[in-house]
């Protein structure tokens, strides 16, 4: 079986603020770390090969040339092999011309029976690529997976959803986004970390992926972003002091006056 | 000079830092408390391919440089000195000298099981009478056929108890002083070795620190390790790396009491504002920093410089020595910010500042470390 798990180096937003000013990301001295929905999709894909010993794992990303590091984690958690699709030309896709190239690198390489992705990114927060890269492919797609397991040709998994969850299959190829509910990320090991230098990411620039010009970076992306701001730091909550059961009526009075209960 | 750590270092302190946050942190407070070794702990090092980080490959081990090493106990040491103490004994005292002196039999029988973690390891030189002047060993080993008796005792020895295999000195001849000391791989089960007295501690509390007692004790003698009367050469390298791991575990009592002190600088409020607006407290955090940064460089620099094949017992020694005094009074400024919580149990601080003082003291005192530095100044 050939697993895609696709991943994201993200900057750690609990370690982000953003300039008041221009409303951007201060992302100076902030770690880079891989998006933990993705982390939750390559342990997905490193469970299946634990039980499959003839499965293959790749990993692709796209991104700028320091997620290199973000790939060696990935190699030194257990993936195969890994690709990063980094160039120029790939700059200020949106999550539409970000899809179109990474699933157009993923028809590159060919065969594969499973793509995994992480359900959304911590910087981002759209939860776009993934569906997306599975409508560019033509595939059908299973978001929000909170349990999954492999019964011959297909795939069934469990969403979650707001008010329940819903158990769906589908035959495989199959694109499924994980939620952090899917299981719990492994460790790298230190002999990974070491093995991980020897084998080599593969980059591939914008020669490598066929993609259209037009279709990619700023001019192909239909997004635009007009403003990003931080928003307005709500009032002060109202504290109820006390331990009684007056305290605990008024409680409930307040909820049930804010539609909580 | 590069200053960066390579990206698989990072990589390492990365890992580090989550187990150490995610398996190691929850459990400090209790096993201190309560003197309980963290056997789960060790399991989940073992399982995850920590417990041989800088034994080569082909011997099980990861294939890490030292500095890698320093970075993974550093990390452990910053939320329990404890724990970072049974990694450093296992790996830098007892797979460090088979790994340094073993055969290749030796090596395979028992660093591979070691440094894959499914054994642990100890290392058993201090006596009572034989402390800082541990040339004055009183336990002997006597051959006989096709093994060797070993009688004596050893105390103070870290996994003491829960080890599988140990490195053990003996007399193999009296009359010669430290050149007739013998070095041996002593198993757990071996018989006549027993197990003696747990010691209660000031600090790294859930470490088991035992006696070893040995009665006619029976060792193999294809377990010397080395030659015959070769073994205080491999006692003091075996210190000399042993020395590094233990600058770490200091280096990281500091840093973790440091951290733990700015943090709550910026939210303890005292007289109207955060104790991080006052400057004479600020300065005793510029203080801390130069001396924790400083004894970084010393420590990282022995690290590198052992890696380079070069003599390092006296950058081994430098670092050790700065890094202890650091850790010690780095913790203890940090109980003196936090005020009557940083004497409370409630606080990780006092817990700390108990666990630096053994830093000082073992793996070769602070003034031992000035010897091992002034001889070679004035050799």
């Amino acid at each position: 079986m050939k697993i895609i798990v696709c991943i994201k180096q993200v900057p750690d937003t609990t370690e982000v603020k953003l300039d008041p000013k221009t409303g951007r990301l201060i992302r100076d001295g902030v770690p880079s770390i891989i998006n933990p929905d993705d982390k939750n999709a390559l342990e997905q894909a490193l469970s299946i090969k634990d039980e499959n010993p003839d499965a293959t794992v790749t990993v692709v990303s796209m991104g700028p040339p320091q997620a290199d590091i973000a790939m060696r984690e990935a190699l030194a958690m257990g993936a195969d092999e890994a690709i990063l699709i980094s160039g120029r030309e790939f700059g200020g896709s949106d999550t539409w011309a970000t899809s179109y190239i990474i699933a157009t690198a993923i028809k590159k390489i060919g065969e594969y029976d499973l793509i995994l992705c992480g359900h959304q990114a911590i910087d981002g927060d759209t939860a776009q690529v993934g569906p997306q890269i599975a409508e560019q492919l033509g595939i059908p797609q299973i978001t929000y997976v909170q349990a999954m397991r492999i019964e011959g040709d297909e795939v069934i998994a469990t969403r979650q959803l707001e008010d329940g969850y819903a158990v769906v299959s589908a035959k495989m190829p199959v694109l499924l986004t994980a939620i952090k509910e899917l299981n719990s990320p492994r460790y790298m090991t230190p002999r990974g970390i070491f093995e991980a230098y020897e084998k080599q990411v593969r980059v591939w620039g914008f020669a490598d992926v066929p993609v259209d010009e037009a279709r990619i970076g700023l001019k192909g992306s239909p997004t635009n972003v007009n403003k990003t701001f931080s928003p307005e730091p709500r009032g002060k909550g109202e504290m109820l002091e006390g331990a009684d059961r007056n305290t605990v009526k008024a409680l409930i009075s307040k909820l049930t006056e804010k539609h909580v209960l | 000079m590069d200053f960066n750590l390579t990206p698989q270092q990072q990589l390492m302190q990365q890992l580090m830092r989550d187990f150490a946050e995610n398996e190691v942190k929850p459990l400090a407070a209790e096993i201190d408390e309560t003197e309980r070794f963290p056997r789960e702990t060790v399991e989940k090092m073992a399982r995850f391919g920590m417990l041989g980080i800088n034994v080569p490959k082909q011997y099980g081990g990861a294939g890490a440089d030292t500095l890698s090493y320093v970075l993974a106990i550093e990390e452990i040491a910053k939320v329990c000195a404890t724990t970072a103490i049974i990694l450093s004994a296992h790996t830098s005292l007892a797979c460090g000298p088979i790994l340094a002196y073993g055969t290749e039999e030796q090596k395979q029988k028992y660093l591979v099981p070691l440094a894959k973690g499914e054994k642990l390891g100890a290392f058993g030189l201090t006596e009572p009478n034989a402390g800082t002047d541990s040339a004055a060993q009183q336990t002997v080993a006597v051959p006989e056929g096709d093994h060797y008796v070993l009688n004596g005792s050893k105390c103070f020895i870290t996994n003491g108890g829960q080890a599988d295999i140990y490195i053990i000195f003996a007399m193999t001849d009296k009359s010669k002083g430290n050149k007739g000391i013998s070095a041996f791989i002593v198993e757990k089960g071996f018989p006549g070795f027993s197990i003696g007295k747990k010691e209660h501690k000031m600090g790294i509390r859930a470490s088991s620190t035992t006696e070893l007692i040995f009665e006619d004790c029976i060792v193999p003698k294809e377990n010397l390790l080395g030659e015959v009367n070769k073994g205080f050469k491999i006692a003091m390298t075996t210190l000399d790396g042993g020395r590094v791991g233990v600058a770490a575990q200091a280096l990281g009592i500091a840093e973790g009491a440091f951290e733990e002190t700015i943090r709550y600088m910026k939210e303890r409020v005292q007289f109207g504002k955060p104790l991080s607006a006052f400057q004479g407290l600020q300065w005793m955090a510029a203080d801390m920093k130069c001396a924790i940064e400083g004894a970084k460089l010393l420590l990282y620099r022995a690290a590198m410089v052992k890696d380079s094949g070069r003599p390092f017992s006296m950058d081994a020694a430098m670092a050790k020595l700065r890094c202890a005094e650091t850790a010690m009074d780095v913790t203890s400024k940090c109980v003196q910010l936090h005020g009557g919580y940083g004497y409370s149990r409630e606080y990780p601080l006092e817990r700390m500042m108990r666990d630096a003082k053994i830093t000082e003291i073992y793996e070769g005192t602070t003034q031992v470390q000035k010897m091992v530095i002034t001889g070679q100044l004035f050799k």
